[in-house]
């Protein structure tokens, strides 16, 4: 794993300079800031259930998540593999797990960076607000503790995405697609009325364990399942274990 | 000049009974052959022969089906990652990044290659130098020339001064005077690193390699050092002369000058009355002298002699021809019965 901090350091240097880096942080920070805006506005009008943080969260999972993701990582592993870079990468004494650790590793730290960057719009709102009980630290922080961690999962998808396909356009599709499934998915699925039925209840429940949103709610609140961060992290460690057996077999049938 | 002696220097590239099958279709089939160090072996081959297959197995990239691969002693497929410390592998088509800088980029691959940081320093300066790369360190990898990128990817190839380089076709798309530059900067690895260049381009691996590998159809058809594929693979030399005179009789003054000697063809006569005269032999020997001596001996007049020696690509096109007709006799019968059949409808 020696090499793991050189591919890290390069890959997270690389994110830096690149143009689209910024292109896609101006995007989110844009969309997030017209969400932030709205939210406000409603808040300002009528007195409100929850906190803004909460509701800003949830919303931006539904789009910054399945919007942003695919846009940062569909780069990864795909252009190398397009470069044929891949080839003299993996001819060094390195191996595909430290090679796919060390560019996961760079788009999750410009995923927190993002993430991180949203602080600002609660800090305008902390000096311009009157009101105390609009910013309630305990969903602030719980928020932001689910977005590192559901990130983990979500980060690693797109990376797996990354490695299933040579062009860009393709994985970032994928990523979307897998994204979508897995934020919207259980709940539309539990929806259907063949789920109802008393033979399907494992299933509900399954469905309903994988709830993101509840997850979301819960962490929010204050609440750190362990049950939630096992979702998170057995997902990410089986996604990422998937992304190397990827890439591996993608080299043996090429 | 070879810099050492094949016999005595140790050997950095084993390969015993290599096999590469893509589903159930051989590209790489039964290939052996040693590298010996400080020595610059080509290998040759029409495309989709198994070169680049070869190359990559031998870096450890892809796993063979069978056989062994060892580098520096080191066998390639159980401990892959030592292996890969001895060798610097140029690509096919050199893959580079396209948005990184030269000195970066040279800099991450010396990283990559554990080279310390100190060590390093010196040495990205020394290959810079080197591959005449000072002036254009700062510019940006994707907006090179091709020699450009063609030095880069040399650079770096011989940046962790392996033991082993490895280059597919380093020369492919480069003009006349970027491949000259390149062959002096293969050609000075020689003597101290062990080189594998592949090429479909001759002159090029005959200049520049001390061995030659022919390899076609997944096999190694043919190989030694330029002059004995010469004599093995085409085994004949081929003397043309211009001369004036009887051509009923000249079969006897060949027979006179060397028992081998024989005409294979005659054109002529021009205007002046000079037939063009092409003998063949299977002798090595030198018999210029003695053949031109007979000739004046008997009347006739010569006014040109030469001797014709067969180009790297004749054996080539000999060892290619040859191997087609034994390896692949059944498949090439059937390859033409196919190829007639839309004639005959």
């Amino acid at each position: 794993m020696r090499h793991l901090f050189t591919i890290l350091g390069h890959e997270i240097r690389m994110l830096l300079v690149n143009p689209s880096t910024y292109v896609a942080a101006v995007l989110f920070l844009a969309i997030m800031g017209l969400i932030f805006t709205g939210l406000i506005e409603v808040y300002s009008e009528a007195a409100q259930e929850t906190s803004p943080a909460y509701d800003f969260f949830r919303l931006f999972l539904g789009f910054a998540v399945i919007f942003i993701v695919p846009l940062i990582t569909m780069k990864s592993v795909s252009e190398e593999r397009r470069l044929g870079t891949l080839e003299t990468l993996l001819t060094t004494p390195v191996s595909t797990a430290e090679v796919v650790l060390g560019k996961y590793g760079a788009v999750y730290f410009l995923y927190l960076l993002f993430w991180g960057s949203t602080g600002g719009l609660f800090y305008i709102l902390h000096r311009f607000a009157t009101d105390a009980r609009l910013l309630d630290p305990g969903t602030l922080v719980g928020g932001y503790v689910y977005i590192a961690v559901s990130g983990l999962f979500y980060v690693a998808i797109g990376v797996f995405a990354s490695a299933l396909s040579r062009n860009q356009a393709v994985a970032a599709i994928l990523a979307f697609v897998m994204l979508a499934v897995l934020i919207f998915g259980p709940k539309i699925a539990l929806d259907v009325q063949l789920l109802q039925l008393e033979a399907f209840r494992p299933a509900r429940a399954a469905l309903d364990y994988a709830q993101v949103f509840q997850h979301l709610n819960d962490f929010s609140r204050g609440i750190i399942d362990t049950r939630h961060l096992f979702f998170y992290f057995t997902g990410t460690t089986l996604t990422l274990i998937l992304t190397i057996l990827g890439v591996e077999a993608k080299l043996l049938h090429h | 000049m070879p810099a050492v002696d094949p016999d005595t220097a140790p050997s950095t590239i084993e390969v015993e009974h290599l096999v590469k099958t893509y589903g159930g279709i051989a590209a790489v089939n039964d290939v052996s052959f040693t590298v010996r160090r400080g020595e610059i072996v080509g290998l040759l081959g029409p495309n989709g022969a198994g070169k680049s297959t070869t190359m990559r197995i031998l870096t450890g990239f892809l796993p063979a089906t069978s056989g062994i691969v060892r580098i520096c002693g080191i066998p390639v497929a159980s401990r892959t990652d030592e292996a890969k410390r001895h060798i610097g592998y140029m690509p096919e088509n050199n893959p580079l990044p396209e948005d990184m800088r030269i000195n970066e980029y040279l800099y991450y691959r010396g990283r990559l290659k554990e080279m310390p940081r100190e060590k390093l320093r010196t040495r990205l300066d020394e290959m810079l130098e080197l591959c005449d790369l000072k002036r254009i360190r700062h510019r940006i990898i994707g907006k090179l020339s091709k020699g450009m990128r063609q030095r880069v990817g040399i650079a770096e190839a011989i940046l962790g001064e392996p033991e082993v380089i490895i280059m597919d076709e380093p020369t492919i798309g480069l003009d006349p005077h970027q491949i000259l530059v390149v062959r002096d900067l293969i050609g000075g690895l020689r003597g101290r690193m062990s080189v594998i260049i592949s090429s479909h381009i001759l002159p090029e691996i005959e200049v520049t390699c001390d061995r030659v590998l022919i390899i076609n159809g997944g096999r190694i058809v043919a190989q030694g050092t330029p002059a004995e594929l010469r004599r093995s693979v085409v085994g004949r030399t081929h003397y043309e002369l211009e001369l004036a005179g009887d051509l009923t009789a000249l079969p006897a003054v060949l027979a006179g000058v060397s028992a081998e000697l024989a005409v294979q063809a005659t054109a002529g006569p021009d205007e002046a009355g000079f037939h063009a005269v092409t003998l063949t032999t299977t002798s090595d020997q030198e018999l210029g002298e003695r053949l031109l001596q007979a000739l004046t001996a008997r009347t006739y007049r010569v006014r040109a002699i030469s001797r014709a020696h067969p180009t790297l690509e004749d054996v080539f096109l000999a060892a290619t021809k040859r191997s087609w007709d034994i390896v692949d006799a059944p498949s090439a019968r059937r390859r033409d019965s196919r190829r007639r059949r839309p004639d005959k409808t």
